[in-house]
């Protein structure tokens, strides 16, 4: 068992700093290639090795000096040589586990487990890095406490039984329409990319004339950028289990994370103007809780998580409908003079709300959909400006914990807005009210 | 809705007041000075178009200082403002997060602090500037009570 007595410190896995150290490592051991292949002496290379011993030396001190344990609803983590850090992490407070597994991490067999926690300052608690066959079980074991469960009481078959197999799974996203779809939606860079790489066969001169070095950096982090997301939307999977949504994915580094239910601040449903001609759609949740912007293998950044990188609008309205199971229907459009406000966005806008749940779409090209949960609202504005109060219009603003999805009740008549809005009010706060389902 | 509207202080059109007439003063005394040194015509003319400035912006902030307004509801604050834009937002008290009271220098020396409160959202925009003092931090404690009475998790 991966956790074992409450009061037993746990180090990482040895081989942690190895892993850690992502690209450095990789230069060290280019590093330590002469020496190997005997072309160089030992006393050629001290100045190398040095560097190298006071890395290792530093690397297997971070190892010896972290240690954690889960204390009673708390997972504890304990690090630093110097600056002794002692970090306490609410279980309950759990928004979604993540097991994160980077090129290097699956050739030394680790992984790391990223929990991600609720709360303006977003704090995630790593443990970098877990040997591979441990992290399922403390995976499971750590949901089943965020759910309440206490310590001990975790059934032991519930903690070993590695990938719950009562999951069902939901839509699995295929590699070619993947790739269709990222080259759509980013035709322009692909563009620049091909009049490039045939300027350059064909007058290598020129094209590096104009390139010159930065331009080669800038293509370099655009392919990096593309291959990022192709990297981690690789086969990626969603399945309903009995403790969230499961995603799965990734090419070379793997990801695999849970979505508790319930924590869910929105959905957001993106058709982009090159993706519609064929029908397809990208669905997106937002989570909240940031995620820190450092580490190798960051393989999901933000808080918005995508479930469905392309697919079928239809597949896409099958996973809101788990996601938002009284999702509203029959979304009415604005009035018509909003046409000489907004003329590109009339035709994308209306909204709709139940008694639980908000829908909007929006949109200029790219249409946007958002639903979002009544429970999960954080606050609503009314603005009105200039233009919309020369036609009678307002909009009305639905505020939740993400940064990304911004569900706004766009271009409303005047009085419906003012209705709207205090519907909402009331709606959301029954909706607060209820006992909630986690 | 019908509820019992606050506005802010009455020192903070004083001050926003202040804010126009200082500097408007200032160019108009330096363009004067130039004017009666050079005798050229343009600096007056300057000094004319900075009073009319002047006068349009105290009008604006005369404006904007009516617009603002807050009621405290049984489950949430509301906030207006905004004279072009009207923005008025409805903060329930149970997503409150955390509040802010902050009175920069010359707020200090008028005796008003700005309120500000936070949520979970960044899109949040509830701001309350100008309060007396004493408002404020009966506000913030008042607001700190509802707060933790009536706090939703996430």
């Amino acid at each position: 068992m991966s956790a074992g007595p409450p009061e037993g410190w746990q180090r990482l896995h040895p081989l942690s700093p190895v892993v850690r150290g992502g690209r450095a490592t990789i230069a060290i051991a280019f590093l330590l290639l002469p020496i190997a292949f005997g072309r160089d002496t030992f006393s050629n290379a001290t100045p190398q090795l040095v560097i190298i011993t006071v890395l290792a030396l530093g690397g297997f001190v971070s190892w010896l000096v972290t240690r954690w344990r889960i204390e009673d609803d708390d997972l504890r983590i304990e690090t630093g040589l110097l600056r002794r850090q002692s970090l306490r992490f609410p279980l309950a407070q759990v928004q979604a586990i993540d097991v994160v597994r980077p090129g290097l991490a699956r050739m030394f067999r680790v992984a790391e487990l990223r929990l991600r926690l609720a709360g303006a300052s977003g704090g995630t608690a790593r443990l970098a890095y877990v040997a591979e066959h441990e992290v399922e079980p403390l995976r499971d074991e750590l949901l089943a406490l965020a759910r309440g469960a206490r310590v001990g009481e975790v059934p032991p078959d519930e903690a070993e039984a590695g990938p719950a197999p009562e999951e069902e799974i939901l839509t699995v996203v295929s590699t070619g329409p993947l790739v269709a779809a990222i080259i759509l939606e980013s035709g322009w860079l692909i563009a620049i990319l091909a009049g490039l790489v045939v300027g350059f066969v064909v007058s290598p001169g020129t094209v590096s004339g104009v390139l010159g070095g930065s331009g080669f950096v800038w293509l370099l982090s655009m392919a990096t950028v593309l291959w990022r997301r192709f990297n981690q939307q690789y086969r990626l999977t969603v399945a309903e289990g009995a403790d969230g949504l499961h995603l799965r994915g990734g090419l070379v580094a793997l990801t695999a994370e849970v979505i508790r239910p319930g924590r869910v601040q929105a959905v957001r449903l993106v058709e982009p103007v090159l993706w519609r001609p064929l029908g397809w759609c990208r669905l997106e949740v937002d989570v909240a809780g940031r995620q820190k912007k450092k580490g190798e293998g960051e393989a999901q950044r933000g808080q918005l998580r995508t479930l469905l990188p392309v697919g079928k609008r239809a597949v896409a309205l099958g996973l809101v409908d788990r996601l938002v199971p009284d999702r509203p229907r029959g979304l009415s459009p604005p009035p018509r003079r909003v046409f000489w406000k907004s003329p590109f966005r009339y035709p994308a806008l209306s909204w709709r709300r139940t008694e639980t749940y908000v829908a909007t779409t929006s949109g200029r090209l790219r249409r946007v959909s958002c639903w979002v949960p009544l429970e999960k609202v954080q606050s609503l504005r009314h603005v009105q400006g200039p233009v919309q109060r020369r036609l009678r219009l307002a909009s009305v603003h639905v505020d939740t914990a993400g940064r990304a999805v911004h569900a706004t009740l766009r271009d409303r008549d005047a009085a419906e807005a003012a209705g709207a809005l205090a519907e909402l009010t009331d709606l959301a706060r029954a909706a607060r009210r209820k006992p909630a389902l986690t | 809705m019908t509820e019992e509207w606050r506005t802010p202080a009455r020192q903070l059109l004083t001050l926003r007041r202040l804010e126009v007439a200082a500097p408007a003063l200032l160019v108009v005394v330096v363009l004067g000075i130039a004017g009666a040194l050079s005798g050229s015509a343009v600096a007056y003319v300057l000094a004319g178009a900075a009073i009319v400035a002047a006068a349009l912006l105290w009008r604006f902030v005369d404006r904007r200082y009516g617009s603002w307004g807050y009621a405290e509801r049984a489950d949430d604050l509301l906030v207006r403002r905004g004279v072009m834009f009207a923005r008025l937002s409805v903060v329930p008290y149970g997503r409150m997060q955390f509040i802010d009271v902050t009175a920069g220098p010359l707020e200090r020396a008028f005796g008003l602090a700005t309120v500000r409160l936070h949520t979970a959202a960044a899109a949040t925009d509830a701001r309350i500037p100008g309060l007396e003092r004493e408002e404020a931090a009966r506000l913030r404690d008042r607001l700190a009570e509802l707060g933790e009475t009536q706090a939703a998790g996430l």
